[in-house]
């Protein structure tokens, strides 16, 4: 944990930086604010704003958790699926990957004309941009099996669910993080863009109002909350990581 | 206990046939080790009897009964430690054993303690030097449930001295708990040192060449690899490695 604290030093100064050349930059350009306002403006705002922020912040957050568990889990159920039957895999593999040109900004206001308003199209949508990072981390992991950790399974006479539980889906656990990482933010990007749609909470309502209204300062609220999201997310995931992902680190290197 | 047969054994990969009517076998409690060149498909005939590969022809015996094609009737070390990166020592070392059934914990803690890794049991691979990781790999074979143990040139890729001790302690291991072994080597004074039998192979393809019972005394001190006994031998296996058939 030490060494993430020093890890993390560097990007926050760089942070620290960027502000206040930002702050800077709009004080002495003079930039309106409508058309860009400075960070101390943004996080007073932030503030002022938090009572009637909350309930969008919170609205957003259990969409994006709601269609990120359910993303995963059938991500994951997928990718077994697919490992189980390579035919069947080597059929939907070339599909999943040429699904993803499928830009969801396009798909979304489809769901919403078949499935209306509610919250089924924006669970759709997370579900939909989840997914794919995990299916496809997944079936990497898995298919890196180390050769020669197969072969002792193999004369050793383990059984194939015994290959599966005790060699490939620890191997594969590493591999599955990544996905699950990546499967995290996307599913934030997922939930703002579903509420654009049109929703009547969350932080892509805010954003959208705050947008027709020349709120810039609300947007830019809007933004750093998720992002804050984003790495609340990614720090829950990366803590369950460390702690199921056991003494890998250099191993699973030596096979990638 | 058990002792495995080697019938005619043939096997070929597509046009190149890689062994060639093998015959010998492994009685029980002994140490018979396989020397071969490089190539000559010692890994395969383990392959065969592991039953990963089918042979062509030919039959593999445990106590009487064929055993082609059937996998984990061998406790098996393969030729690099293939330690699981994700288990402890101790998780790992069990491994064998736990394929096939419960472990017994106090077994490996007592293995442990022979090997010298009760200090790292609850560390991962990743922090054993290479002797060690080959000790692990070893015990964990040790504990495996299967009379038969297949080693498969372990010592290999470890320096001079690294190997001599852990070619001691194989011993001293070894004579306390006499599984028949089946051990493949390159090295001639490996081979000497530890069996009880000899079985050299030639190359392109595999025949057995020869058989050696250098019959030394156990236990078998490291001062034995000086003796003019001991030399004599090697230079006649040596020799018959080197005359063409
Ligand atoms: N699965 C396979 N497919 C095709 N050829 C193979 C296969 N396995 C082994 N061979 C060939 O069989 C021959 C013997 O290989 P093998 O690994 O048994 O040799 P070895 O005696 O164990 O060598 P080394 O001492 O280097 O480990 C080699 O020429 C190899 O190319
Ligand atoms: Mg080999």
């Amino acid at each position: 944990m030490g060494l993430s604290i020093k890890k993390s030093f560097a990007p926050f100064i760089f942070i620290i930086i960027l502000l206040v050349i930002w702050e800077l930059a709009t004080r002495m350009l003079v930039i309106p604010t409508w058309l860009l306002p400075a960070p101390s403006l943004i996080s007073k705002e932030m503030i002022t704003s938090w009572p009637t922020f909350q309930q969008h912040f919170f609205a957003t957050t259990q969409l994006a958790v709601i269609g990120f568990i359910i993303g995963v889990s059938f991500g994951l159920l997928l990718a077994l699926i697919l490992h189980m039957f390579p035919r069947i895999r080597a059929t939907i593999y070339p599909l999943l990957i040429m699904s993803q040109n499928i830009p969801i900004i396009v798909l979304a206001p489809l769901l919403v004309i078949w499935f209306g308003f509610g919250i089924f199209p924006k669970i759709f949508v997370i579900i939909l941009v989840c997914f794919f990072p995990i299916v496809i981390a997944t079936l990497d992991g898995l298919a890196q099996t180390s050769q020669e950790l197969m072969h002792y399974m193999q004369m050793a006479g383990a059984s194939k669910r015994q290959i599966f539980f005790k060699l490939e889906l620890p191997h594969a656990l590493s591999a599955i993080f990544s996905g699950i990482k990546i499967a995290a933010t996307y599913s934030v990007m997922g939930a703002v863009i579903s509420e654009w749609l049109g929703a009547n909470r969350g932080m892509g309502l805010y954003m959208t109002l705050a947008q027709s209204s020349f709120r810039t300062d609300r947007v830019f609220v809007a933004i750093v909350f998720i992002m804050l999201l984003c790495l609340c997310f990614f720090t829950i995931i990366l803590l369950i990581e460390h702690q199921l992902v056991k003494g890998t680190k250099k191993g699973s290197a030596e096979y990638e | 206990m058990s002792n495995l047969v080697i019938k005619q054994l043939s096997k070929s990969f597509g046009s190149k046939k890689v062994l060639d009517q093998i015959s010998f076998d492994v009685k029980v409690g002994e140490f018979v080790s396989i020397l071969g060149p490089s190539g000559s498909g010692k890994s395969t005939l383990f392959n065969l009897i592991g039953g990963r590969y089918l042979p062509d022809q030919g039959d593999i015996l445990i106590d009487n009964k064929s055993i082609v094609g059937k996998a984990g009737q061998m406790s098996y070390m393969p030729q690099s430690p293939s330690l699981f990166p994700w288990r402890t020592i101790m998780k790992n070392i069990v491994l064998g054993a736990e394929l096939k059934g419960k472990p017994d914990l106090a077994l490996a803690e007592q293995m442990l303690k022979k090997a010298g890794l009760t200090e790292v049991a609850d560390a991962y691979p990743s922090a054993l030097s290479g002797g060690m990781k080959q000790r692990a790999a070893f015990i964990r074979a040790l504990l495996s449930p299967q009379d038969l143990l297949c080693l498969d040139e372990p010592f290999s890729a470890l320096d001079e001295f690294t190997r001599l001790d852990m070619q001691n302690w194989l011993l001293s291991v070894w004579e306390t708990y006499r599984k028949s072994v089946l051990f493949i080597t390159h090295s001639i004074e490996e081979a000497l040192y530890l069996s009880d039998r000899i079985v050299i192979l030639n190359t392109n393809p595999a025949r057995i060449k020869a058989v050696f019972e250098p019959k030394f005394e156990r236990p078998r001190p490291p001062e034995l690899l000086l003796t003019d006994d001991f030399l004599a031998w090697k230079r006649r296996i040596y020799q018959t490695i080197k005359t063409d058939d």
